[in-house]
């Protein structure tokens, strides 16, 4: 299944705004996140998971343990910090 | 009460206009609550700070905050509700975030306004990230921010 992935504020400037990605049945967005950090380079650095990092999911705040559809929008950022 | 209750918006705003609009045609409020937060020179042991930029996510943003208007309603006797937040390049002194409540009475206009503050805080995604002579830098977040936030109830897990 085909998902949009976002990146936000310092994922952003590390990984640029975001791509499509061809995920198998079954993924999560932990997976999904497993998935990345695997490739390497930027990617294993700023998903890394000692790093605090934030998901969304069709712009929600999710946990790692859901799972994706296709044609979902899932988002990773940094702890947020408005206000 | 047709006014949008969420304004993400690059320009500045203007206090009294906001709280006009907001009590417009409502004379059972007997309370106006404001919040405005404003861009500091400093930051913990960081000084001089020159600039601030700020990113959001278009959409969650809005979204999410609805969302934390839709629950005040819901567990404080308020009128109405709206939160102005910029985004983009602001300076030291500039205005960067409204939060306006009204109620029949003080009291639950007054809770409600750090509630959505506390809420936005931790759970609305938009990035801060300072500029000083030195160079920018993302700000961290602050675990008493999530803090902040149990004290209603709610789990933050945002600076973790």
């Amino acid at each position: 299944m085909k998902v949009r992935v976002r990146y936000f504020a310092s994922l952003r400037e590390a990984l640029g705004e975001g791509e499509e990605f061809l995920a198998p049945p079954g993924a999560t967005l932990g997976s999904l996140r497993d998935t990345l950090i695997a490739r390497g380079g930027e990617h294993a650095r700023v998903l890394d998971r000692s790093r605090a990092v934030r998901c969304a999911l069709d712009q929600r705040l999710s946990d790692e343990a859901v799972a994706l559809r296709d044609g979902a929008e899932v988002a990773f950022f940094p702890p947020v910090t408005g206000g | 009460m047709s006014m949008s209750r969420v304004d993400i918006r690059q320009g500045d705003f203007d206090l009294s206009a906001e709280v006009a609009a907001l009590r417009q045609g409502d004379h059972g409020a007997g309370a106006v609550v404001t919040f405005t937060g404003t861009v500091r020179d400093r930051d913990g042991a960081m000084d001089g700070i020159r600039s601030l930029e700020l990113e959001h996510y278009p959409g969650m943003t809005e979204a999410s905050i609805e969302a934390m208007i839709d629950e005040a309603h819901r567990r404080f006797d308020i009128r109405a509700a709206r939160v102005v937040h910029r985004v983009g390049l602001l300076q030291p002194g500039e205005q960067i975030v409204l939060v306006a409540v009204t109620s029949a009475h003080r009291g639950q206009a007054f809770q409600a306004a750090e509630f959505l503050m506390d809420y936005l805080k931790t759970q609305a995604p938009f990035w801060k990230k300072e500029a000083t002579a030195e160079g920018s830098h993302w700000v961290d977040a602050r675990v008493a921010d999530d803090e902040a936030l149990r004290r209603w109830g709610i789990e933050a897990r945002n600076a973790a």
